[in-house]
Parts: structure tokens; C-alpha cells; sequence
């Protein structure tokens, strides 16, 4: 066999495999570019989706009304005064006395008085259909305005009033509008005033800060909000910021700097590791029986929430910290220590800030995964629906990822669908702007080493 | 005066021992500097400022703590020694609510029904009792501060090796920071153990761990009737979602992976690595309203065009959108992977005339296999542990079957159902939420440790 | 530019590669300048220079492994056999198979030792029948001179051997195809003197097969193995001429510079 021949014969042989691996090339490639395509096409579906759904309900149709208060029907005395010559109790006694008189008054009555004028057919059969109109929260806002000026009334404001869920789900078209009567929420001639309100302009879709403002709701749904998710996951990431990250940079800082490379720091190293990965449940049933049945914390309180996101935390930021300290060039350290600086003067006044960035990236992204966990908070009792906002982080609440976990489950589906998918959007872009943060920051402070 | 007031005052207190340090030291550093008889200061005056300030607070500090923790417990007992019978002889549930409704009184919060005179009793002792532990903590907290001033500042001279000490103290703090992910280790398999045990005492393990029935019954008190503990049906019901999941995830992530590093230009690599990463910080709530909202009816209807009979909730729904989910940790674990094996190994065959696609299935794929098989084993255990997804989308049915359109429970999926958080930690009803925790914290474990050795291992190889 | 580049011995050796005024480009920065040169058959061709010379750059070229560098760009024209190996109807596959190269470091790949030989043969559909390949095998790895040292351990993992084995398992590899060139990049810099020792022998006895193209920053290695040499400075050929010539009397000043150790 000689050399040109067998050169010949391995030319020809390559030759003739080239169509077939260039197809297998083409079809390797496409698969490739078509995962990328499909991972994209998923985010791209996913967040599509929420938003299209979601967005609707930012605003709400509401109803611009003049409201009477009618001496007739709100008959309360003179709100008290607290005398001179009078303690304390005393005058919170009649104080209570009197607000217990104002909360019998039917406010009922005010808005079908303030709302039938506006309605062309309208018989007075039909008054006690007149108040489903409107949530039922607002006779709550009208007492309050009463309760806080009672000269209000006599007079005659005009207020901007949620209408009910229902209302709002009729008149957006988030139900079928075919469906036989017994199926649909609301009666005909509520539909029937509510299409015409809404077509002579007294009810109107406008932007909803009910959403944001209110607390959430099971009675007034229509009102439902999310200013005590809001403050409960505040209070919980304040705990997570004061807890999690100093406690995770002091730990990185001892791991990196200080601590002996023995078995002991390789056990505590795999262990960070792991830990980091143990499921947010496992979590959730640390706090259920460690801070709730032995330190009798109480039930959905933020603090347990906030002590159990931190120690879940606590490896991402320490994991983070590490890998920042890591990068950091021995050099630096061999210079501060070269000119006499204490090992501790050298890791705090020259490694530290030269890893600030890092660790700053790496807690916020810690931040941003406690603000969107949920499975431990349900098992530390925040399932539970708190009408209230929080005062402190030992009251009754509930989170952001909580708030939409309770909303996905409520019956009025067609209404809380949207609304759900409202929270979504604000969760979203709570977590979008703190990762937006991070990446800035680590543009803007990184030092390549 | 709240222990917040307390804890005010120590901060003040601080400050203050601060500059009696500092400013002692300074005297004395300017005296060793004029007089040179005396030997010069061994540490700056601020270490001395800093050891005095630490002394005077630390151990105040300790004690409002200590008697923070200690002196409700304290009080309670005592409030029990001072009930009359039969209330003092209750124990467990009752006695709790006996406790609580006392609290509740002292505090002038509402408490329901009459109050009895007992009741009215035992709150204003309760009263009296903690007026008087605050007392005590106030003079004790007070008397250690004081005395820790006190001696600190008289040690305050040249030769004390004050930035030492200091030093010391933060050492100390930082060890005592990294041993607390070790303590939320222990705390985890402790606590887990402890009311898994008290679980066994209900159930046998072998009813536990190899029981094919899952029908726990309502807690009733008293306990009488039992209901079964099969784990079986929960097990099988995870490992069948987590499978959906990474049959979704694994060819999506490993290809996504292998276009972006070896393929894409750097502006696709640049935009589609970081939108893709978005899908590993999105809630897990979101996915879970996606699947029951969007990707349930969806595959159920896609389901009934073809003939197939898939329920909107179901093993499948959970499985494909906790699999969207889990496709960053793969693809990105997999991306630094394959950049970690050497462009050497993909020269020598390239340049034997391999194509690219040749040379990434036969040397580039087999050299990574270590290391990715840790990243599937990761994504795995995210899978088996992940919550939110399968309680809004598996359908929660504990049934055994391996039909991934059947509507399945998973572990903890139960373990969210059994721990709602009113119960009281003594029916098996809600221990069972333990002893599912340790059982899914024993697998995820075990996952981890592998992926993480194999990887570390990967790593090392290249290094 | 070569005035050593004598017409008559062209005409007498039969040119393997010929490459007349190529550039390459690494985004802005130029690496190689207007190089002309001729590779001539069953050769031992080696390139020497001081580093970032381009001489690495340029053997790339040879078989268009910088194709794998996107940001290169490489103008001019190489010609094998009569074909420019730049125009797109070259399948640069089909180029590498009948070019091959081995690499500054040893890279087998993490599989067996006879899977690292087999892997060529496989790809290229060069066998149809397990006794041919293994005949491939056993022919290559004798050819490389490591058969004695490996026949009974075929099936461990070609990683496990010792530098210089690796090293010419890879020669192996690269000679299991059937090249008509090998390019060889500095295939001694990562090895002991007595490997080295031997990769040089087996060099001399590959000649006989093969043409050979060797990048090398030892001067004395080049005038151990190499019929030829060409001296590459700034990305450009300052000389070609027999390696003994070359050595003994340089015609330009630079390439005396460099070989009398004035810099490198």
C-alpha cells in the first residue's frame, strides 16, 4: 500500500462523508438554536401572559356619585368632647358609646338615596339591588368621613366610589356575557344599571389605588389590596438586611481569612453548600417548630418570617461574599501585612472595601429571593387572611407572594384572575428592580482584578 | 422601660466608654512620648476606647438578653404556683389557653366571656411579677455595665495589649457568625428528628415508610380516630413530577447550554444568557398561577384534541412549568462547565477534522459528563423539593399511580397541607409534616452532597 | 521580498504548500505581514523566532485553525496541492484531514488510548470493520514508537500516561488520519529533555511519510530536526534557507542578531 494510494483512498473516503456530517452539523446546530428559542419564547410566553392578564385590573371601575348625608337617616347625637373636669376613661367611654350609635346607621340607605337618582328605570322594589352596585367597603368610608367630620352631615359630596366585583367583572367583559342568568353574579337589572351607568360616563375605569392602599379584604373584595403584604414583606426583608447579610459577611470573612484549611472548615464549607440548596420548606418547618413551639414567637408574625428568610439567606450571602474575597489578589493582603497592619486591620481596612461591590451584588440578589419565597412563610401560619396592616413586626400578616398565593384561591375568579395576576406584576417588578440594582451596581463598582 | 429603652441606654453608655478610653490613653500616650522612662503605649488609644466601650456593654448585653429570655418562663411558672387548683394542675393545650388569657387581661387587651376572680387575680400577680423582673433586670444591667467600666477603664495603661484584645472579640464574632449556618443544620435535623420520633409514637415506620394508603383523617382531639400514614403515594407522586421536570429541563438546558457556549455569536450569548437566567429568579408562586391559569388548560385541551384524557391539574402541568422553571440551573451550571473544559481538548479535534458538532458530542460532551450530571443532580434535587408549583398545579391527590395525567400529591404538597399552622404539634396529623420534612431533607441531602462532591471534583480536574 | 527563495530548487522539489502574501488580522492589530513561503514535500520545515513573532499564528494558518478565533481574519492566498485553501469551496474538515497538527501541550482526549487513535479514523469513515481500525491503531502507535510501551493497557485513559507518551499519542492520533502535513506547535515546550529526545527522533523517522511543519523557540532543536528553517520577526519571514545554512551563515543582520542570542 503505497502512500499516494492510500492518501488518495482517505481523500476519497473523507469526501464522502462530508454530506452526511454536514447534515448532522446543520441539525446539531438547529437543535441548539431552537432550545434557545424555546427557553426564550417561554420566558417570553410567561411573562406575556401575566401581564396581559394582570394589567386590566390596575385600573377598576369606579363610580362618581353625590352622596347626601341625610340628617333623617344618620341620626346620631353630638360627637363628645372631652371635658374639662372629665378622666380619661370616661370621656373614651362616651367617645365609644357614640361611635357604636354611628356604626347602626345604614349607610345602606345613603348610597341607594345617592345612587337611584342617577338610574333611569328604577322601581322601589328594586332599592335593596341598588347597594350591589357598589363594594361594600365603601359604607365603611362613609361612616369614617362621618366618624372623623361629623358636620358632614346635611351636606351633599361628591365622591368617587368603588364599584362591586362583580360590577367590575361585568363591565369589563371578563365573563360571558351569554351565559344564562342563574349562572352570572349578578341580577338583570343590577347588569342593566350597570351598563348604563357606565355608558352615560357615572361609572368609569380608573386607575385603581385601592390596590396599593387598602389591606386586603374578604367582605368589600372589590377593595381588596396589598398595603398589608406590602408592609409584612418590608418588615420581613428589614429583618432579612439586618440579620442575614452582616451575620453572612462576618461568617464569609472568618471562612476566607481567618479559618485554619482543615476538616472542620471543609465540613462547615460543604455544608454552607448544602444548605443553600435544602428545599425553602424544610425552612419553613425549622420556624414552625424551633422560633414558633419553643420560643413562642407568635403565629404569622413577620418576625419569624424575617428570622426564617434570613437563615435562608444566609448561605447565598455568605457564598457570595466568599467568591468576592476569593477574587481579591494576595497581593494586597501580602502589602498591608508587609507594612505591619494586624491581620484584622488588613481584612477590614483594605480587603473589605475592595469586596464591597461584591458582597453588596450578592445580598441584594439574597434580598430579592427571600422577597419572592413563599412555601415557609405558609408553614410559619401566614396562610391566614389579615384584614389589617400591620403595625409592628410581632402583629398578624401576610406577604407579597402570600397575598397572591390567598388571592389564587379565592372563588370570584373572574375578578381576583386579574387581580392576582396584578400582584404578580407588582412582585415582578419589585424583584426586576432589585436585580436591576444589583447588575448596576456591579457595573458601576466592579474592579477587575 | 422596655428592653428597647434598655438597649438604648447601653448604646448611649457605649459611646460615652468610648472616649473615657480613648481619651485616657491618649493622656498617657502623650506622657510616654515627653517622659521616655515609661515605655511607649503598646496599642492606639482607639483600641483602648473600643476594649473599654465593648466591656462596659458586652456583658450588660448578655444579661438583657439572658433575662429577656428567660424571665417570661420564670414569670409563668410562678403565675402556674399561684392558680388555684384545678387550673395549676392542667397542663399541655389547656394550660396555655389559661396562660394567654391571663396575659391577655394584664395586658388590657379583650378577652372573651367573664372574667372570674381567679382570673382578675392572676393578672394583676402577673402584673406585679413582671413590673418587678423588669426592676431586677434594670438594677443588674446597670450594676454589670458600671462594673465593667469600672474595671476596664482601671486597666487602661501602656503595656495592655488592648488592639489584641480587640481583635480577639472580633474574631469571636466572626466565628460565632459562621457557626450559625452550621446551628441551622443542626437546628433542622434536631427539630426534625425530635417530632418525627414523637410521629413514630402514633404511626410504625413501617407503616410510615412503606404504607401505599395516604389518608391522614382530620385531627381530632383526643386522637381517636387514626387514619392512615402511607408515604408511598406522596413519594412516588414527587419523583413523578420531578421527572416530567427534568425530562422538560434536561435536553432544553444542556442544548440551550451548548448553543450559548460553543455556538452563539457573543451578542445572542450576550442578550439570551441573562433572559434566561430571569426564569431562575422569578417566584415560585408565579410559575405555580401560570400552570393552574395557563399551562393546565392548555395541556388539557391540547390533551382532548388528540384523544387523551389530562387533567388541568396534574403531575404533567406541575412537571412541565416546575421544568421551565429549573432550565436556568441547568443551561448556566452546564454553560460554566463547558467553558471550564479546555480549548485544547476541542483543538486537537478540530484539528484531526472533526466537526464542530463532532467534536463537541464526542470530546467536549464526555469530557463535561462529570460535572453536568452534578448540574442535573442539583436541578433534580430542586425539583423533589419545590412547593409552590405542585400545591397550585398537581391537583392534590394522594392516590399512587405513575400516570403523570392523573392529578398526584407530592411530599410537600402534604407537608403545607398537614402544618397549617393552627394545629396544635401533638396529633400525627400535623407531625407527619415533620417526618415528610425529613424524609425530603434526607433525599435532597443526599443530592446535593453527590452533585457537590462531583462537581468540586470537575472543577478540580481542570484547574 | 525572498531573495533566498533560489528559483532552481523549487523547480527540482516538489512544493507541498504555497503560500504567497498572506496577512492575518486580529481585529485592528496585524500579526502577520505579507508572508511568502513554500512548504516543500516530505520536509522537515522548522519556524524559529523570538515570541509573538507570528510564527504560532502562521502554522494556524496552514490548516485554518484560526478560523476557530473569531475575531481573525486572514487574506492572501495558501495553496495545497494547487488549491487555495481559503476559497470557500474548501471544506475545512476535508483540510484538517489531510493537514494535521499537534499542540503545544499534550491534549489526548479523556477517553482510552485506543478510542484517542480510533477517534480520527471513526469520524472520517476511514474503516468499516473493527480489525481494520485496529490495524489503524496498532500501525500508528507503532509509527509514533509507543507501541511497545502501551499494547497492554490500550483500554486505560489516554490521560494517564506520561507527558512525552501523551505527546506521542497525539502524533499517533494525528498520523492514524493519513495526513499529508503535519503542523507541529512547539510540541516539545511542555516535556523533559529525554521525551524530547525522543519526539525529535521520531520526527526524523516520520519524514519519510510525512511533510512536517515545526514551530519551535529552540534554536538547537531546529537544527536538530529540520532540513529547512525560516526565520520569522515582527510577523514577517526574514529568512528561509537550509537549516544549516541558516545557522552558520545567516545572510541578514536580524537573523544573526537573534541566533547569536542578541535578543528572544
Amino acid at each position: 500500500m503505497s502512500q499516494d494510494n492510500s492518501n488518495l483512498t482517505v481523500q476519497d473516503k473523507v469526501v464522502a462523508s462530508l454530506t452526511r456530517r454536514r447534515r448532522q452539523e446543520k441539525l446539531f446546530r438547529t437543535l441548539g438554536l431552537g432550545s434557545v428559542m424555546v427557553s426564550l419564547a417561554l420566558v417570553a410566553i410567561l411573562f406575556i401572559n401575566i401581564f396581559s392578564k394582570g394589567i386590566p385590573a390596575f385600573w377598576q371601575t369606579s363610580m362618581t356619585v353625590e352622596v347626601y348625608f341625610d340628617p333623617d337617616v344618620i341620626r346620631i347625637s353630638e360627637k363628645p368632647e372631652q371635658q374639662p373636669n372629665e378622666t380619661f376613661e370616661d370621656f373614651d367611654e362616651r367617645l365609644l358609646e357614640w361611635e357604636t350609635q354611628l356604626g347602626f346607621v345604614n349607610f345602606n340607605r345613603i348610597l341607594s338615596d345617592s345612587i337611584t337618582p342617577l338610574l333611569s328605570d328604577f322601581e322601589r322594589s328594586q332599592t335593596r339591588y341598588v347597594t350591589q352596585l357598589v363594594t361594600s367597603g365603601e359604607r365603611h368610608a362613609l361612616r369614617d368621613m362621618v366618624m372623623e367630620d361629623p358636620s358632614i352631615v346635611g351636606e351633599t359630596r361628591s365622591l368617587t366610589l368603588l364599584t362591586s366585583a362583580d360590577v367590575d367583572v361585568w363591565l369589563k367583559g371578563n365573563i360571558d356575557r351569554s351565559l344564562p342568568d342563574e349562572q352570572l353574579q349578578l341580577t338583570s337589572v343590577v347588569r342593566e344599571w350597570a351598563d348604563e351607568l357606565h355608558a352615560n360616563g357615572h361609572i368609569q375605569n380608573r386607575f385603581s389605588t385601592a390596590l396599593f392602599m387598602n389591606p386586603d379584604s374578604r367582605s368589600s373584595l372589590a377593595s381588596a389590596g396589598l398595603a398589608g403584604a406590602f408592609v409584612g414583606s418590608f418588615y420581613m426583608l428589614l429583618i432579612v438586611i439586618f440579620l442575614a447579610i452582616p451575620m453572612g459577611v462576618a461568617a464569609a470573612i472568618y471562612l476566607e481569612e481567618f479559618a485554619p484549611k482543615n476538616k472542620l472548615t471543609d465540613i462547615i464549607e460543604v455544608n454552607i453548600n448544602n444548605l443553600a440548596a435544602v428545599p425553602s420548606i424544610i425552612f419553613g418547618l425549622l420556624g414552625a417548630a424551633v422560633f414558633i413551639n419553643w420560643f413562642k414567637l407568635p403565629m404569622s408574625a413577620p418576625v419569624v418570617g424575617g428570622l426564617v428568610l434570613s437563615l435562608m439567606t444566609l448561605p447565598t450571602v455568605i457564598i457570595a461574599t466568599r467568591a468576592t474575597l476569593r477574587a481579591i489578589p494576595p497581593s494586597i493582603r501580602a502589602a498591608a501585612l508587609g507594612l505591619g497592619a494586624s491581620k484584622t486591620q488588613t481584612v477590614f481596612h483594605h480587603v473589605l472595601p475592595l469586596a464591597i461591590p461584591g458582597i453588596l451584588t450578592g445580598s441584594i440578589l439574597g434580598v430579592a429571593q427571600a422577597l419572592g419565597e413563599t412555601a415557609p412563610l405558609l408553614l410559619i401560619g401566614m396562610k391566614s387572611f389579615v384584614a389589617s396592616i400591620p403595625q409592628s413586626p410581632m402583629d398578624q400578616a401576610t406577604a407579597l407572594p402570600v397575598q397572591i398565593y390567598l388571592w389564587q384561591g379565592n372563588e370570584l375568579r373572574n375578578f381576583f384572575e386579574a387581580r392576582t395576576s396584578a400582584a404578580i406584576i407588582v412582585l415582578l417588578m419589585l424583584m426586576i428592580s432589585l436585580n436591576s440594582l444589583a447588575i448596576w451596581l456591579r457595573r458601576k463598582l466592579e474592579v477587575r482584578w | 422601660m422596655s428592653n428597647l429603652t434598655v438597649i438604648a441606654v447601653l448604646l448611649i453608655l457605649m459611646g460615652l466608654a468610648y472616649q473615657l478610653g480613648t481619651t485616657k490613653s491618649s493622656k498617657q500616650a502623650s506622657r510616654a512620648a515627653r517622659d521616655k522612662t515609661t515605655p511607649p503605649m503598646h496599642s492606639r488609644p482607639h483600641h483602648h476606647g473600643a476594649l473599654v466601650a465593648f466591656w462596659t456593654v458586652a456583658p450588660a448585653l448578655l444579661l438583657v438578653l439572658l433575662w429577656s429570655w428567660f424571665s417570661p418562663w420564670m414569670i409563668n411558672q410562678m403565675l402556674i404556683s399561684q392558680l388555684p387548683e384545678p387550673m395549676a394542675s392542667f397542663s399541655g393545650s389547656e394550660l396555655d389557653a389559661i396562660l394567654r388569657r391571663v396575659h391577655n387581661v394584664a395586658g388590657n387587651f379583650v378577652a372573651a366571656g367573664v372574667l372570674a376572680d381567679w382570673e382578675m387575680q392572676a393578672a394583676q400577680y402577673y402584673q406585679e411579677m413582671r413590673a418587678l423582673s423588669q426592676a431586677i433586670m434594670v438594677a443588674a444591667v446597670s450594676a454589670a455595665a458600671a462594673a465593667g467600666l469600672f474595671l476596664s477603664y482601671r486597666r487602661v495603661n501602656p503595656q495592655l495589649r488592648a488592639r489584641n484584645a480587640m481583635e480577639r472579640v472580633i474574631k469571636g464574632v466572626l466565628i460565632a457568625s459562621s457557626t450559625v449556618a452550621i446551628l441551622t443544620t443542626i437546628g433542622i435535623v434536631l427539630s426534625m428528628v425530635g417530632e418525627t420520633l414523637r410521629f413514630f409514637q402514633f404511626v410504625s415506620p413501617m407503616d410510615f415508610f412503606f404504607g401505599t394508603t395516604w389518608n391522614p383523617r382530620f385531627s381530632t382531639v383526643g386522637g381517636g380516630d387514626q387514619g392512615e400514614f402511607g408515604l408511598l403515594p406522596l413519594l412516588v407522586g414527587t419523583l413523578l413530577v420531578a421527572s416530567v421536570a427534568l425530562l422538560v429541563a434536561i435536553p432544553l438546558g444542556l442544548l440551550t447550554a451548548i448553543y450559548l457556549a460553543e455556538y452563539a455569536p457573543s451578542r445572542l450569548r450576550s442578550i439570551a444568557k441573562p433572559v434566561i437566567e430571569i426564569l431562575a429568579g422569578i417566584p415560585t408562586i408565579v410559575y405555580g398561577f401560570f400552570a393552574l391559569v395557563t399551562v393546565g388548560p392548555f395541556l388539557a385541551s391540547l390533551g382532548a384534541s388528540v384523544g387523551l384524557d389530562i387533567r388541568a391539574t396534574s403531575a404533567l402541568t406541575a412537571g412541565v412549568v416546575m421544568g421551565i422553571m429549573i432550565i436556568p440551573f441547568i443551561s448556566s451550571l452546564s454553560d460554566d462547565i463547558l467553558t471550564q473544559v479546555p480549548k485544547a481538548l476541542r483543538d486537537g479535534s478540530l484539528g484531526l477534522g472533526a466537526t464542530k458538532s463532532e467534536t463537541i458530542r464526542k470530546v467536549v460532551l464526555p469530557a463535561a459528563l462529570p460535572g453536568i450530571s452534578g448540574a442535573v443532580l442539583l436541578a433534580a434535587s430542586r425539583a423533589v423539593g419545590e412547593t409552590m408549583i405542585v400545591v397550585l398545579a398537581a391537583g392534590n391527590s394522594p392516590v399512587l399511580t405513575a400516570n403523570p395525567f392523573e392529578a398526584v400529591s407530592t411530599m410537600t404538597v402534604t407537608i403545607v397541607n398537614q402544618l397549617t399552622g393552627d394545629n396544635d404539634f401533638s396529633s400525627p396529623q400535623s407531625l407527619v409534616a415533620f417526618a415528610l420534612g425529613l424524609t425530603l431533607f434526607a433525599i435532597t441531602l443526599v443530592l446535593n452532597i453527590i452533585a457537590l462532591l462531583i462537581v468540586r471534583k470537575f472543577r478540580e480536574q481542570y484547574d | 521580498m525572498q531573495n533566498s527563495q533560489s528559483a532552481p530548487d523549487i523547480a527540482s522539489q516538489q512544493t507541498a504548500i504555497r503560500a504567497r502574501n498572506v496577512e492575518v488580522f486580529y481585529g485592528d492589530t496585524q500579526a502577520i505581514k505579507g508572508i511568502d513561503l513554500d512548504v516543500r514535500n516530505n520536509e522537515v520545515l522548522s519556524f524559529i523566532g523570538p515570541s509573538g513573532c507570528g510564527k504560532s499564528t502562521f502554522l494556524r494558518c496552514l490548516n485554518r485553525m484560526n478560523d476557530t478565533i473569531d475575531s481573525c481574519r486572514v487574506t492572501g492566498s495558501i495553496e495545497l496541492d494547487g488549491q487555495d485553501i481559503y476559497h470557500s469551496s474548501v471544506d475545512e474538515v476535508l483540510l484538517r484531514a489531510k493537514v494535521g497538527m499537534v499542540f503545544q501541550k499534550p491534549n489526548p482526549f479523556p477517553k482510552s488510548i485506543y478510542d484517542n487513535i480510533a477517534y480520527g479514523p471513526k469520524l472520517h469513515g476511514l474503516v468499516e470493520r473493527k480489525p481494520e481500525l485496529d490495524e489503524i491503531v496498532e500501525s500508528s502507535l507503532r509509527r509514533a514508537g509507543l507501541w511497545e510501551e502501551v499494547k497492554d493497557r490500550l483500554t486505560e485513559p489516554g490521560t494517564g500516561l506520561s507527558g512525552g507518551q501523551q505527546q506521542r499519542l497525539c502524533i499517533a492520533r494525528t498520523i492514524a488520519v493519513s495526513p499529508e502535513v503535519i503542523l507541529m506547535d512547539e510540541p516539545c515546550s511542555a516535556l523533559d529533555p529525554i521525551a524530547t529526545g525522543i519526539i525529535e527522533e521520531l520526527i526524523h523517522d516520520l519524514k519519510e511519510k510525512f511533510t512536517i511543519v515545526i514551530v519551535t523557540h529552540n534554536m538547537q532543536q531546529a537544527a536538530r530536526v529540520s532540513d529547512r528553517t525560516a526565520f520569522f520577526h515582527l510577523g514577517e519571514v526574514v529568512e528561509v534557507s537550509e537549516t544549516d545554512d541558516l545557522f552558520t551563515n545567516p545572510k541578514h543582520k536580524r537573523t544573526e542578531d537573534y541566533i547569536t542570542g542578541r535578543y528572544g
